[in-house]
Order: C-alpha cells, then sequence, then structure tokens
C-alpha cells in the first residue's frame, strides 16, 4: 500500500528524522512511537501528504487517499453532527444513508446526537464525529494521530474492535499511540528517538 | 549553464564566491556613486525651467528606477525559488525587500523635495509619485508578511506567493494610476513627461542609474552574506569560518 | 460540481448561522460613510461630490473587515486539512467559499449602496453607476483578498496584515470604478469602462484562485 523511503525532516533546527523507511501492507497495523516532540506527528503529516518540507519518497499504491485523523477533528461548531459528517464523508466521494449514520454513531456511543450543533459536544465527542466517517468510508488505509486520547474505555473498546475489523478486511492502519495496540495481530513499530 | 547555476544556489558556494566578489564591487559602487554626484551638483548645466532644482532629478530618478527593478528582480528569485525550491532565491526575496523599500522611500522623499521649489508643494499626487507610493505599500506589505510569519518553515514560500501577486499586478496599478492622473489633471506639467534631454543631462543621470545598480547589488550581496550566516549557523562550515574570523 | 455546491450550501449555513458576524462588516460600511459628513460638513453639494470615492472605499474596507470569516475556522477546526488530504480539487473548494464569501459581504454591500447614496447625495445615473460597478467589481474585491487570507490564515491576528496586503491590490478597481461614476454622472459613454471591469473580474477570476490554492496549502503545511 505505501512505500516510504529515505525520509527525512528537520524543523526547528532539531534532525526528527533521517533516512527513515516506513512500508505498509494490507492487513498490517504501524505504530509510531516516541516521546513527545519527537516528531511523531510529522510523520503522520508527511505520509498523509500534508507536509512537504522534507526529503525522501512517499509512495502510495491505493486507489483513495487515505483517511487522516489529526489533533483538530475537523468538524465545525455551527455545524449539526450530521451535517459535518456528512460533508466529511462528501470529501470521500461517499454519501452514506441515515440509516447507516444513526447506526455508527450509537456504535461510538453518541447516538440521539445526530442534530445537535458540535458548539454542544466535548473535544472527545468531536473527535468521535471524526472517528465515525473511518467506519462510514471506504478508504483502505487510515492514518490516526492518538486516535485513542479524549475516549472512554467503552468507546476503546469499540474502536478496537473496528480497527481489527478494518485490518482484518486487508485495510492498512498507521497510528501513533503510547500503548501497544493488543488487537492487531501484524504490528510494525516505527520508534523516532529524539 | 545549468550546472553554474545550481552550484551557484548553494549557499555555501555563493558565500565563497562573494566573498571575492564583494571588495571590488564596493570599491565600484562607492567610486562611481561619489563620482556620479560631483558630477550632477557641479558640473551639469542648469535646467533652463527648473534652475537648479533639477539637480535632485540625479538622486530622485535613478532610485525610483531601482525601486521598480528591485521588485522585479525580488519576484524573479521568488520565482527561482518556489520552482526550483533554491534556499538562496528565499534569502534573496528576504534580503531585497528592505533595500527596495529603502529605494522606494528615498524616490518618495527626493521627490518630494523636487516638487517643492518646482510646485511649491511637498506633495503632488502625480501619476509617477501616486505609483511608487503604491509600489511602496507593496514593499512594506512584504516585510510584514515576512515579520508575521517569523517563526513558520512556509514564511519563504509565502512571500514569495505574494511577491509574484505583487508583480503581476505591478504594471496593472501603474498604468491604471497614469490613465488616473490624465482623467485628472489631463493638461498640467508632469515630472515624467519631460522634453527630449540633451546628452549632458541625460549622460549624467545614466552614469547615476549605474552607480544606483552598482550600490544596489553591492549591498544586496552583503545582506545575502549575513542571511547565509544567520540560516546556516548550524553547519559545520559557518562555524569554521566564524572561528577562523 | 456536486463538490462545489456542496461546499457552498455548507458555508452558507455556516455563515447564516452566525449571522452578527456576517452583519459587522455592513454596519461597519454605513457607519464609516456616516462619519465623512461630520467630518467634512453637511453641504450635499460637497457630499455628492466626493460620494463615489467615499462609498467605494468604504466598500473595500467593509470587504476587508469580513476577510476573516472566509478561512479562518476551517483552519483552526481542522476541516481544511481534511480538505486537502482527501484530494478533492482545491481549486474548487476555493471557488466555492469566495462564492459564498460574495454572497453575505459583496451583494449585501451593493444592495446597501442605494441607501448610502441617498445620505451621500448621489442621484440617478451615477447611482445606477455606482451600483453596477459594485457588482461587477465585488467579486474581484472578494477574490484579491481571498489570496490575503489565504497567505495569513495561519497568524492568530491576521486582520490588519490582510488589509496592508490587499489594499494596493485594489488600487485599479478603485480608480476605474470611480472613474465610471463620474462619467455616468457627466453623461459620457461608460460602455468602455465596464469592459474594462469585466476584463478584470475575469483575469481575477483565472489567477486569484491559484495564489489562494497555494496559499492554503501552506497553511495546512507545519
Amino acid at each position: 500500500m505505501l512505500r516510504a523511503s529515505g525520509l527525512s525532516c528537520e524543523r526547528d533546527r532539531r534532525q526528527l528524522f533521517s533516512a527513515l523507511d516506513v512500508s505498509l501492507d494490507a492487513g498490517q497495523l504501524v505504530q509510531v512511537t516516541g516521546r513527545n516532540g519527537s516528531g511523531k506527528t510529522t510523520l503522520l503529516k508527511v505520509l498523509s501528504g500534508l507536509y512537504t518540507e522534507f526529503e525522501g519518497e512517499v509512495a502510495w499504491s491505493i486507489d483513495r487517499p487515505p483517511l487522516y485523523l489529526g489533533h483538530s477533528p475537523g468538524v465545525n461548531p455551527r455545524l449539526t453532527v450530521t451535517e459535518n459528517l456528512n460533508w466529511l464523508c462528501h470529501l470521500q466521494d461517499t454519501d452514506p444513508a441515515a440509516g447507516d449514520l444513526d447506526d455508527v454513531l450509537s456504535v461510538l456511543g453518541m447516538a440521539g446526537y445526530q442534530d445537535t450543533l458540535c458548539h454542544n459536544l466535548s473535544e472527545g465527542q468531536r473527535k468521535r464525529v471524526n472517528l465515525a466517517r473511518f467506519l462510514l468510508c471506504e478508504n483502505a488505509c487510515w492514518i490516526m494521530d492518538e486516535p485513542f486520547s479524549s475516549i472512554d474505555t467503552a468507546g476503546l473498546r469499540y474502536l478496537e474492535d473496528r480497527m481489527q475489523g478494518h485490518l482484518e478486511q486487508g485495510g492498512g492502519i498507521i497510528l501513533t499511540s503510547h500503548q501497544r495496540p493488543m488487537f492487531a495481530v501484524d504490528i510494525q513499530q516505527v520508534a523516532l528517538s529524539s | 549553464m545549468l550546472k553554474w547555476f545550481h552550484r551557484l544556489g548553494s549557499p555555501k558556494t555563493f558565500f565563497e564566491l562573494s566573498a571575492k566578489w564583494h571588495p571590488w564591487l564596493l570599491a565600484l559602487s562607492m567610486l562611481s556613486l561619489t563620482s556620479g554626484i560631483i558630477w550632477a551638483l557641479l558640473f551639469v548645466p542648469p535646467d533652463y525651467q527648473q534652475g537648479n532644482s533639477v539637480r535632485i532629478m540625479y538622486i530622485h530618478v535613478p532610485a525610483a528606477i531601482l525601486a521598480q527593478s528591485g521588485y522585479m528582480m525580488m519576484a524573479g528569485a521568488a520565482a527561482v525559488f518556489l520552482i526550483w525550491r533554491m534556499k538562496l532565491a528565499d534569502m534573496a526575496v528576504a534580503a531585497i525587500a528592505p533595500l527596495g523599500a529603502a529605494m522606494t522611500f528615498l524616490a518618495l522623499v527626493t521627490g518630494a523635495i523636487w516638487g517643492k521649489p518646482t510646485w511649491g508643494t511637498w506633495w503632488v499626487w502625480d501619476a509617477r509619485l501616486t505609483s511608487t507610493l503604491v509600489l511602496f505599500f507593496l514593499y512594506v506589505g512584504m516585510i510584514a508578511l515576512r515579520s508575521a510569519l517569523d517563526r513558520q518553515a512556509t514564511a519563504g514560500r509565502a512571500c514569495a506567493i505574494l511577491a509574484l501577486v505583487g508583480v503581476v499586478n505591478l504594471p496593472i496599478i501603474k498604468y491604471s494610476v497614469e490613465w488616473w492622473f490624465t482623467l485628472h489633471q489631463p493638461a498640467s506639467f508632469s515630472l515624467t513627461e519631460k522634453p527630449a534631454m540633451p546628452a549632458e543631462m541625460w549622460m549624467p543621470l545614466l552614469f547615476m542609474v549605474i552607480a544606483y545598480y552598482l550600490f544596489f547589488v553591492t549591498a544586496l550581496l552583503s545582506r545575502l552574506r549575513n542571511e547565509i550566516l544567520n540560516r546556516e549557523r548550524d553547519t559545520e562550515w559557518v562555524r569554521k569560518w566564524v572561528a577562523a574570523q | 460540481m456536486n463538490f462545489y455546491l456542496r461546499t457552498l450550501r455548507r458555508d452558507l449555513r455556516i455563515h447564516l448561522r452566525g449571522l452578527s458576524e456576517v452583519i459587522n462588516p455592513l454596519v461597519f460600511f454605513v457607519v464609516v460613510i456616516s462619519l465623512f459628513p461630520l467630518g467634512l460638513g453637511p453641504s450635499p453639494q460637497q457630499l455628492s461630490e466626493v460620494a463615489p470615492g467615499v462609498i467605494w472605499v468604504a466598500a473595500l474596507l467593509a470587504t476587508l473587515m469580513a476577510m476573516d470569516l472566509m478561512f479562518r475556522d476551517d483552519f483552526s477546526d481542522g476541516s481544511l486539512e481534511q480538505v486537502v488530504v482527501s484530494g478533492q480539487p482545491l481549486l474548487v473548494f476555493v471557488f466555492a467559499k469566495v462564492t459564498a464569501h460574495w454572497l453575505i459581504s459583496g451583494l449585501p454591500l451593493v444592495l446597501l449602496v442605494p441607501a448610502v447614496g441617498l445620505v451621500m447625495f448621489v442621484d440617478g445615473d451615477r447611482l445606477q453607476a455606482m451600483v453596477v460597478t459594485l457588482l461587477l467589481v465585488s467579486p474581484t474585491l472578494s477574490l484579491l483578498g481571498a489570496i490575503g487570507a489565504a497567505l495569513t490564515v495561519s497568524l492568530a491576528r491576521g486582520g490588519l496584515l490582510v488589509s496592508i496586503l490587499v489594499l494596493p491590490l485594489y488600487v485599479p478597481v478603485l480608480v476605474l470604478a470611480t472613474a465610471m461614476v463620474q462619467a455616468a454622472g457627466s453623461e459620457a459613454d461608460t460602455a468602455g469602462y465596464l469592459y474594462w471591469l469585466l476584463a478584470a473580474l475575469l483575469a481575477s477570476i483565472t489567477l486569484a484562485p491559484l495564489a489562494i490554492a497555494a496559499g492554503l496549502r501552506l497553511a495546512v503545511d507545519r
């Protein structure tokens, strides 16, 4: 799915990583580890095409761009959950049916929030709105920056469940997390030293 | 040719090469400026219309020309930076902006000084001065953007985009200001619409223009060298160079 | 086309749900114009003479006041990132945002012109010319302003900087538009001006989005 080679990146006069190779195959999970500030987020941004000040090559061979979850949930506070989700999915050329949307929201513990303005949601809830589209869209690769933070235990279990399902269906996941994802079978760890 | 271009683009190479050119350029520019000014002040005959106050033209006109050229150079460097990602080009954009702004300011002030004995006022909204003022605002905008984005890695590219947007608009702005002026003051004498100058007047002008160019390039080289030392301060060669001073 | 419409609809929804933000620049427009009689004196003749320039400059400033509305929210809540990663055409996104901005900023200004024209004693032909020119030029104002907005979106307090960057770019259309209004007032032919204003509009529609999209990509590149 992804072959990235020779990645070097410098930021604020610090060399974050150099000559780094990252590869992702179907059914694989890549976990990027490292201390805070070691460049984990930057690496994810390099791989997802947001950050361009790097040396090396990033070659994707999937037909749809990866789904990206960053630090900001991409949710506009003045729109309702449904409106936000519909637009975010539209960005991925997906138009979810109302029923699917309801199902996914209840799985994530957000049942009944369909018409709530995101202004009234907590940070964790907004994150879950973003996560909902991972379950609604059919993109093969998921790039997630700290997906488990701001999620409560119940939501955590569902999320891990779905991530496992995604891997079993041949998808790939690249994430940063402080804990080792126990649900995945084929894990590759990329450690960034600071 | 292209290889030489790329080699020159390396800050280290440029720094070493410019170290050789700089003293010569400095000497040449100081020499030509001084002799040009003496020529303009003492040896040029006074104008039949404006008398001795025409001598300020020899300071004003080259400054105005350099102000415009400077923007073109800045835009050229910006294009090089965006296309070839040459760091030196970004440094050039950063170095030219204050120099160009200073030239523009000089043109404005000398234009005002020229206006006083000719018009009786310190300012006149004619085509040339007005478009020079707008050019000054464009330069100030460049400096403001760079200083506002100072911390960000994308400051260079943002300024480069702004420079290109500015250079595309510059002729349009100039043309529209000139047209605006003819609309509002069709029959008045303009500082720029002059009758053909005799050789003893345009030769020193040409000389001064060349002298200004030399000065501009010299100052640019100095600023570039400073910028290189600043940005590359963590590299081996800079540390060695500083230690050797 | 669908992406354009969906983004446009989304943007309009967002703006209409925060109506006070939309109305502020319009109030600014009226207030600024009202200051001129207080500064210059109430003589209808004098006010009528300076009216086109005053109203036009106020319109430029009001448009710039509204520039923050364009990209700032999308940038800060992460939507802009999502658009860039999704691979959807950024130019289409830009067009949709500018259209939405024009609908809530430029168009209302045009609708306000007859009212402010009244208090500045601008009559029939000139008033008509004012409306027409502002209608033609306001999209250009939104487009050029968007360039400044895109380049400064990552700054916390970029508002004033946008004005400094964009006002010089407004000079040509300001000159053209006010000249046309004067010409209309003296019964001269205004067709030539209209063609030029149209040309300015087409040029900005073609070129500005490139700079805007480039600026947006830069903003998320961090």
